[in-house]
């Protein structure tokens, strides 16, 4: 389904601001699967999401999505495979537009958009419903702006309009990260609801053990631009967040040893 | 009488160039520069093209795909060769002086003696009011060749702002709305937002271009001048309609921006008849559009002063239930 070969991005490269921030990752996802992808800040997470996703080119290696090589595919291009959810409540929406609207947005997601009428009334009818099965009390207020909504509700319809056309690839950037911890639950359980649904496959980074314990088929752990650890099958199914912690734990531990070497290192030889 | 009928034509014609301005300072939030030169384009061209023996209509409308053409040059700039916006857009309207030159042979062509689209206001005078010359209504006096100009331009406006209205909602349009009120969301749901927005170029200067043309039939000739200070006083129409509508709402931002373009060509026109130096002008657009953008946030560190400005408004203006 997907398919990462030697992955590797860096930032500013050549300069002394150069961050590596993917070293070669390789990683399939069978379809169906649903992957949590956790690691410490900055450890490459987003950046990993955001080259399947297409923000920039990678600077070496190959994604393949649906059996198609989409590394030099334009951002826009792939959208028509693939769903996004941020993580800032603000980015998924157009907030002067109306809910009705940006429904209406996403439900040519990737496709070539004519001049036919945007919302006609049967569109509008099956929005409508699409909206009340969420169960969030917002099918009356379709023609309103949806700037007016708060940040919980904006990520619900984000996470709709992200599967309203069922993707091939799901992508969730800490996608409960900045909502308040009820209107998180109530996202996260739209999000199993959809992925259960349509059987979607999907990539979620979180920084939360108990939502990376608890949700999805697998697990991965990033850190420094690497995938260092993968956890599946009855391992993952046994796994706590406790387990996952431990495993920050020596994580930490390891990259103060690293940094404590290269500081004597520094000492000696500078 | 007649002075009221002008502005209010000009102010008419002017609509388009708001549209234009619209279309792309708010809708795809691209701040567009090109704007003096494609109106003086779309001038040139159509003053070129009547002295050359072409028919007026076509003539205009090659104004409009002559200031189109601009526009995505303009883009283009931007999108394909990474020029920061206002200087893609600068080096366009500079480059468009010249061009002008050379499409008119010199700054100046007179029309009056051409036959230009407002011979059909003539036509639709006979039509309407018979071999009356002067229309006399209650004190009034108008002439009748002025008041068909007038209602010429009130269907070619309001024609242009529905089929805009009718275009945003389409599809396309709906995706071009998104541009300017979230980017990255819009390139998340595969919308190109290059092509999109060399689009939006097109189309906005397309109707710049257009306000050229007819303001050169209108007032009997073109200047390679005639489109200095052009974008602030569309900037300016705009800012006026949107603050008389009061919501993001694309239908009523267009209908704003006409009304915006009639008023302030009316204030102008009230103004230089109080003895307003015509040389001041541009220095009061520039200073109108001034107060404009920093009186709303001045206002809210003064609380008692903004409430009482927030309630007059409010009482012009009655808000749409919804926004
Ligand atoms: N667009 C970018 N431009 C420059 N540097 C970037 C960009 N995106 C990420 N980086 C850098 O790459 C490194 C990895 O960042 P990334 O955002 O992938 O980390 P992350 O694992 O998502 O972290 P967090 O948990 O804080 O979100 C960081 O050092 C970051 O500063
Ligand atoms: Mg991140």
């Amino acid at each position: 389904m997907l398919n990462l070969t030697g992955l590797r991005k860096t930032f500013f490269a050549g300069t002394p601001n150069e961050v590596r921030a993917l070293q070669g990752v390789d990683l399939n996802i069978e379809a169906g699967s649903f992957v949590c992808v956790i690691g410490t800040n900055g450890s490459g997470k987003s950046t990993l999401l955001n080259s399947v996703a297409g923000a920039f080119y990678v600077d070496d290696g190959q994604i393949q999505l649906d059996g198609k090589d989409i590394t030099r595919w334009p951002e826009h291009r792939r959208a028509k495979l693939i769903g996004r959810v941020f993580q800032d409540p603000f980015s998924g929406t157009a907030p002067s537009m109306t809910i009705a609207e940006n429904l209406a947005l996403a439900s040519s997601r990737g496709r070539r958009r004519g001049l036919s009428l945007a919302l006609k009334g049967a569109r509008h009818g099956e929005l409508r419903d699409r909206v009340a099965a969420m169960g969030l009390n917002l099918e009356d207020r379709l023609d309103n702006p949806i700037g007016t909504l708060s940040g919980g509700q904006r990520q619900s319809l984000t996470l709709l309009m992200a599967g309203l056309l069922r993707p091939s690839l799901l992508l969730l950037d800490e996608h409960t990260a900045a909502l308040d911890p009820r209107s998180a639950d109530q996202v996260i359980r739209l999000t199993q609801e959809f992925i259960n649904r349509d059987k979607l496959t999907t990539l979620m980074v979180t920084h939360s053990m108990q939502q990376a314990a608890s949700l999805g088929d697998r697990v991965i752990m990033m850190d420094r631009g690497r995938i260092i650890h993968d956890i599946s099958g009855v391992e993952k199914d046994r796994l706590r967040p406790e387990d996952l912690l431990a495993r920050f734990d020596d994580v930490r531990r390891a990259n103060q040893l690293d940094e404590s070497a290269a500081e004597m290192l520094r000492a000696q030889y500078v | 009488m007649s002075l009221l009928i002008g502005s209010l034509t000009i102010g008419l014609i002017l609509s388009l160039l708001a549209y234009g301005i619209l279309i792309s300072f708010r809708v795809v939030a691209f701040e567009d520069l090109t704007v003096d030169g494609s109106l003086a384009l779309g001038g040139a061209t159509t003053a070129s093209l009547i002295v050359g023996g072409v028919h007026p209509v076509l003539a205009t409308l090659a104004g409009a795909a002559a200031g189109a053409t601009a526009g995505a040059v303009t883009a283009t700039l931007h999108t394909r060769f990474d020029i920061n916006r206002l200087l893609s857009g600068i080096l366009v309207m500079t480059a468009l002086y010249s061009v002008n030159l050379r499409i008119m042979g010199k700054s100046n062509i007179p029309l009056l003696t051409q036959r230009t689209v407002m011979d059909y206001a003539d036509g639709l005078a006979t039509f309407l009011f018979g071999d009356r010359s002067m229309l006399h209504v209650a004190s009034w006096q108008a002439s009748s060749r002025d008041v068909a100009s007038l209602l010429l331009m009130l269907v070619v406006s309001s024609g242009v702002g529905l089929a805009l209205f009718a275009f945003f909602r389409t599809n396309f349009g709906l995706a071009l709305q998104a541009i300017g009120d979230n980017t990255r969301m819009t390139r998340a749901l595969g919308i190109n937002v290059e092509f999109m927005t060399t689009f939006a170029l097109f189309l906005g200067n397309g109707l710049i271009g257009m306000a050229g043309a007819l303001l050169a039939q209108y007032q009997g000739f073109a200047d390679v001048q005639m489109g200095i200070g052009m974008l602030v006083w569309g900037v300016a129409s705009v800012i006026l309609g949107e603050s008389l509508v009061g919501t993001k709402k694309i239908g009523y931002l267009i209908a704003g921006a006409v009304m915006g373009s009639v008023l302030f060509r009316l204030l102008v026109a009230i103004a230089l008849r109080w003895g307003l130096n015509p040389n001041d002008l541009k220095l009061i657009t520039a200073a109108f559009v001034f107060a404009a953008l920093v009186l709303p946030k001045m206002l809210t560190r003064f609380p008692a002063l903004n409430s009482f400005v927030q309630r007059t408004v409010g009482v012009l203006r009655k808000e749409p239930a919804d926004a």
